[in-house]
């Protein structure tokens, strides 16, 4: 396509069409509608044959629901993030071909006939996989959400950028089918390893970043996933094909893709994922380590900056989502007014654990000016916090794990505005 | 103790030239640390080869590259700046990350020693060494790295958990009128629609 209108330009349009449907749908139709009184080439000729789209991508008039990069962020393309378009999206469950990528060194290409995976260390007897001997082991699917630790993380000083997918997107939600990382490390076996409470894991991937990660064995035999479906299908390149690891609840630098090795460890290696970056540095100077759970967090994708309301007043769907890393949700709360008043919406399923959950809120506009914000509360009873709260307890260069209320200014004409309030 | 699960019998045994090949590891004990050495001089010179146009001749950094000196005393200011003299704890993930995953897009190619060299230009970068400082396996830990205690482990579940459970208020819940005092359109940093809007094209 070309000559595409500028964002501001669609937006004007759109808004101009919101009114002309507005007033239609709320007074009798003068005129009849030619889309309805006149035969439409779609309802007289044919359409595509079942052979001309073996694997199909989203309609063109969907072109915009894509993922989006944010030059200035990073030096380079290959070691940096792109987002979701949350702000598009309904339900749960992210299409894998818009879910946002974070790469260190690139997404790389690897066949499953020369993917390796290998466990060493403590273990009673180091090993090596190939592809086809992990699809032989028991499976599991589940669901959970994969958040960067940065999400959000632009958003430590102020109000920076303008739309639910650059300052939550982040973060997709997969249904994965992998073997337990459990089973794998029996399979080794673990009599070596001794006790295995002061036991580490060190896990890296098979791309020149590597990615290296520690984690206590806890949580690798308690719900770790070595994954190779995702949504269905095999993973996306981007994505850790042909194997990646899964971290239920915890932070998306952990989900190691294109994983080739384990090693059972007496202690974490404290490697530069885990020292340099992913420490959260408190207003004194001093920084956490290994920060893992992401906490409670929710945003409201629509209305949003990207997704503005275009009907006019009377009946909107305020809808977003939430998710704990600790837990399933329990319910989410909205408020229209700056978190004056708050009301508690309407979950679309019962919250999962370590899984995004779609809450609705059904609401009447009256066409004033709304400051909108949704608040999660988890099974653990946590709330989640507004970013003056944070603040008061991490300063402003803790970089990762914001999980600060958002807000949005909705202004009466229906546009969204990314602003703090007092 | 292990679970003692039933095994299934697959994969096959890892060779050690298979584990020596991958296991490269190197922890904060020094665990993992090859034998080689290197110094300064020797590593300014590499460094001036094959690290200096992202990192700059003196660590520096260039543009947006990620700064390797500098930054003493700063991690409670406004803007800290976190190299590996003034953030990091341990040396043994500076030789851990620099033999494995740099040069950035040739990475693993440098050899022991190189590295040794190189990391020991970095600590003289960071005015933590003397140039003539011969940096091995058994001279590492005679390095003193600032902010070795700088780090704790992750506290949320003592400082914030307790305060941010219980009651959420549901009317009323502040004092004064809300107003707006940060708008992100003020910035204006956001990525228009139309200049990535080109990926989907078929």
């Amino acid at each position: 396509m070309t000559n595409k209108p500028s964002r501001r330009e669609f937006l004007a349009s759109g808004l101009a069409a919101g009114a002309a449907i507005s007033a239609a749908g709320s007074a009798q139709a003068d005129i009849p509608d030619p889309l309805i009184t006149e035969v439409q080439p779609w309802a007289r000729e044919f359409g595509d044959g079942v052979d001309a789209t073996p694997y199909g991508m989203p309609i063109q008039f969907e072109s915009d629901v894509i993922r989006r990069n944010v030059e200035w962020l990073t030096a380079d393309t290959v070691s940096s993030i792109n987002f979701t378009p949350i702000h598009a999206l309904d339900g749960t469950i992210t299409p894998q071909g818009c879910a946002f990528e974070r790469h260190h060194s690139g997404a790389i290409e690897l066949r499953k006939e020369d993917y390796r995976l290998m466990i060493n260390g403590l273990v009673d007897n180091p090993l090596v996989f190939s592809y086809a001997d992990l699809e032989r082991f028991p499976r599991e699917n589940h669901v959970y959400f994969c958040e960067c630790a940065a999400n959000t993380g632009m958003e430590w000083a102020g109000a920076q950028l303008n739309g639910a997918q650059f300052t939550h997107g982040m973060i997709h939600n997969m249904e994965y089918t992998g073997v337990p990382l459990r089973t794998l490390l029996e399979e080794a076996g673990l009599d070596t390893a001794g006790d295995l409470k002061d036991k580490w894991v060190f896990v890296e991937g098979a791309d020149a970043s590597s990615n290296g990660r520690s984690i206590p064995m806890e949580k690798a035999l308690d719900d770790c996933l070595i994954a190779f479906k995702a949504n269905g299908e095999a993973l996306r390149k981007e994505h850790g094909y042909p194997v990646r690891l899964v971290v239920p609840g915890w932070e998306g630098n952990m989900w190691v893709k294109w994983i080739r090795r384990i090693e059972v460890m007496d202690g974490p290696v404290e490697s530069r994922e885990e020292t340099s970056k992913y420490t959260d540095t408190l207003a004194n100077g001093t920084s956490r380590k290994w920060t893992w759970a992401m906490d409670a967090k929710s945003v409201v994708t629509s209305p949003s900056p990207q997704a503005p309301i275009t009907h006019g007043k009377g009946p909107l769907v305020i809808t977003g989502l939430a998710w704990s890393g600790r837990g399933a949700i329990k319910r989410v709360d909205v408020s229209k007014d700056g978190g004056m008043t708050w009301e508690t919406a309407r979950l679309a399923k019962p919250g999962e654990k370590m899984a995004l959950t779609r809450f609705y809120l059904d609401t009447d506009w009256d066409g004033s000016e709304m400051m909108l914000q949704s608040r999660a509360i988890d099974d653990t009873g946590y709330i989640q916090p507004t970013k003056t709260q944070l603040r008061e307890v991490r300063g402003l260069n803790s970089i990762y794990h914001n999980n600060c209320i958002q807000t949005w200014l909705v202004r009466s004409n229906g546009e969204a505005e990314n602003v703090e309030v007092s | 103790g292990p679970a003692a699960a039933e095994k299934l019998g697959l994969g096959r045994t890892a060779l050690p030239e298979e584990i020596a090949a991958w296991d490269g590891d190197v922890s904060p004990d020094g665990a993992g640390l090859p034998a080689g050495s290197g110094d300064a001089i020797d590593g300014e010179g590499i460094f001036s080869e094959k690290c200096a146009s992202c990192h700059g001749d003196f660590a520096e950094g260039i543009d947006n590259w990620p700064k390797l000196a500098g930054g003493a005393d700063t991690l409670d200011h406004d803007d800290p700046l976190k190299t590996v003299g003034s953030y990091w704890p341990y040396l043994s993930t500076a030789f851990d990350y620099i033999k494995r995953s740099m040069p950035y897009g040739n990475a693993g190619t440098l050899n022991d020693d190189e590295v040794y060299a190189i990391v020991a230009y970095i600590l003289y970068s960071n005015d933590l060494i003397e140039d003539d400082f011969v940096l091995s396996k058994e001279t590492f830990f005679d390095v003193e790295m600032p902010n070795a205690d700088g780090f704790f482990v992750d506290d949320r579940a003592e400082t914030e958990y307790p305060a941010w459970s219980g009651e959420a208020c549901m009317e009323n819940c502040k004092d004064a009128p809300v107003k707006v005092t940060m708008r992100a359109l003020v910035l204006d940093v956001t990525p228009e629609t139309e200049e990535t809007s080109a990926v989907q094209e078929p």
